[in-house]
């Protein structure tokens, strides 16, 4: 088994965590952390495939590197503005979830 | 980079998932959001061992640092009533077995496609080396973010501008009552922020021929700058000075590219006698920009405390820390 192939499936397993939190959580904050354990392995998996390329003086493939680095800092930048998004909706609303997770809700009060 | 799968390496992908599951499993969101940034540092191990040096440097500061830092500051700001959940938040209930079923789907169709894959695959090493004596620096890395795709470079720095413009127009409520000032936090601040100042220049400075480059560099800006905000809270509401630096590495960036195309080159394609220099000015714009960025997104449009009383009581104790 090479490095790429365990990273690889390593990404593999983070992407489908992340997925199924961030469809399935009900906490919006939670739901954030699942889209980013997403996003991770997302890159784990383009850096990992990119380590298939290297050459005699063992370089990596630098173009998906230089796309996980572009991915990293947007990644950042959209969940500063959900979080931003998600505070302003629990100031409104007093709920930390969505309108429709919020009808069998045992914590935080409904509107 | 050796190939070869190392007890190290199982351990750390082993550690990586179960980090990764309980930081989306816990029940308790703080502990949640602690694992996730212990997570995002084994990442950067991770980024190490597979021969991805910028990545790690970029994901210790952002992914680690930054969105820790983020995600901790909105819980505390929303108290209580937001950091409550469910005991069991992703227990496999009857309605969410659909969900399951169609990421396990989703899993072994990407196994099957990886497996797939030839083990071994030139990808664009060749002509990403090749052309990197004409593109003004010898870190390839550098190379692909600042000339080969200077266009998404450029739009990438539009995004952060954007988001940082979304969390102004949302982010109206009220700050948190500002703590008594730490004294160890201002000491920590005095220490640590000119060592951030020497090595975010020199980050920037190396990122030339050797791992750093802007965004790195900008991070740990940034990160300097959450501190100084966490020990002397600061005020970066989007003020005509503020807005001008957010605006200023954008500017410089699309400045050079339409300048390089007016003089003959086309859109962001550098003459690669000049590249060097041209490279270093719009890294050096844009580190400031996303530096100012990255504390703006954290520090969010907090509009001073409404009650006059307690805003002069927060402005003698700030007098009072100040060295």
């Amino acid at each position: 088994m090479s490095l790429a192939l365990l990273y690889g499936l390593a990404g593999i397993a983070l992407v489908a965590m992340g997925l199924y939190a961030a469809l399935a959580a009900r906490h919006v904050l939670r739901r954030l952390l699942g889209l980013n354990v997403l996003g991770s392995g997302v890159f784990m998996m383009l850096v990992a495939l990119a380590s298939r390329a290297s050459d005699s003086a063992g370089r990596p493939d630098p173009v998906p590197h230089a796309m996980v680095l572009t991915g990293i800092v947007v990644a950042v930048s959209a969940t500063a503005l959900a979080l931003a998004l998600l505070r302003r909706m629990h100031a409104h609303d007093g709920s930390p979830r969505l309108p429709e997770d919020r009808d069998d809700a045992s914590d935080g009060p409904s509107p | 980079m050796t190939a070869e799968v190392q007890v190290f390496d199982a351990v750390l992908a082993v550690l990586l998932l179960w980090l990764g599951w309980r930081a989306l499993a816990s029940a308790d969101l703080f502990k949640a959001v602690v694992q996730f940034i212990v997570f995002g540092l084994l990442l950067s191990l991770t980024w190490v061992r597979l021969g991805a040096p910028d990545v790690a440097l970029a994901e210790a500061a952002i992914g680690a640092g930054l969105a820790g830092a983020l995600l901790l500051d909105t819980l505390a700001r929303m108290g209580p009533s937001g950091a409550a959940d469910e005991a069991r938040p992703l227990a496999l209930t009857p309605a969410r077995v659909g969900i399951a079923l169609a990421v396990i789907g989703l899993a072994v169709l990407l196994v099957a496609s990886v497996l797939a894959l030839p083990a071994r695959w030139p990808g664009l090493v060749e002509p990403a080396l090749q052309q990197l004596s004409a593109s003004g620096v010898s870190n390839p890395v550098t190379a692909t973010l600042l000339n080969y795709r200077a266009w998404d470079t450029l739009l990438e720095i539009g995004v952060l501008m954007l988001a940082v413009l979304g969390v102004w127009i949302l982010d109206a409520e009220p700050a948190l009552p500002r703590p008594a000032p730490d004294p160890m936090l201002g000491l920590l601040l005095r220490v640590l922020l000119p060592l951030t100042v020497i090595v975010a220049g020199y980050l920037l400075w190396v990122g030339a021929h050797a791992p750093g480059g802007a965004f790195q560099g900008g991070a740990l800006l940034a990160a300097g700058g959450v501190l100084w905000h966490l020990a002397r809270p600061l005020s970066l509401g989007p003020s005509r000075a503020v807005r001008a630096v957010v605006v200023f590495g954008f500017a410089v960036f699309l400045a050079v590219g339409v300048a390089a195309a007016l003089l003959g080159g086309g859109l962001l394609t550098f003459p690669p006698e000049h590249a060097g220099a041209i490279i270093l000015v719009i890294e050096a714009a844009a580190m400031l920009s996303i530096a100012l960025i990255m504390v703006a997104l954290f520090v969010g449009r907090q509009r001073p405390a409404t009650d006059p009383q307690a805003a002069d009581t927060t402005g003698t104790q700030d007098t009072g820390a100040a060295p």
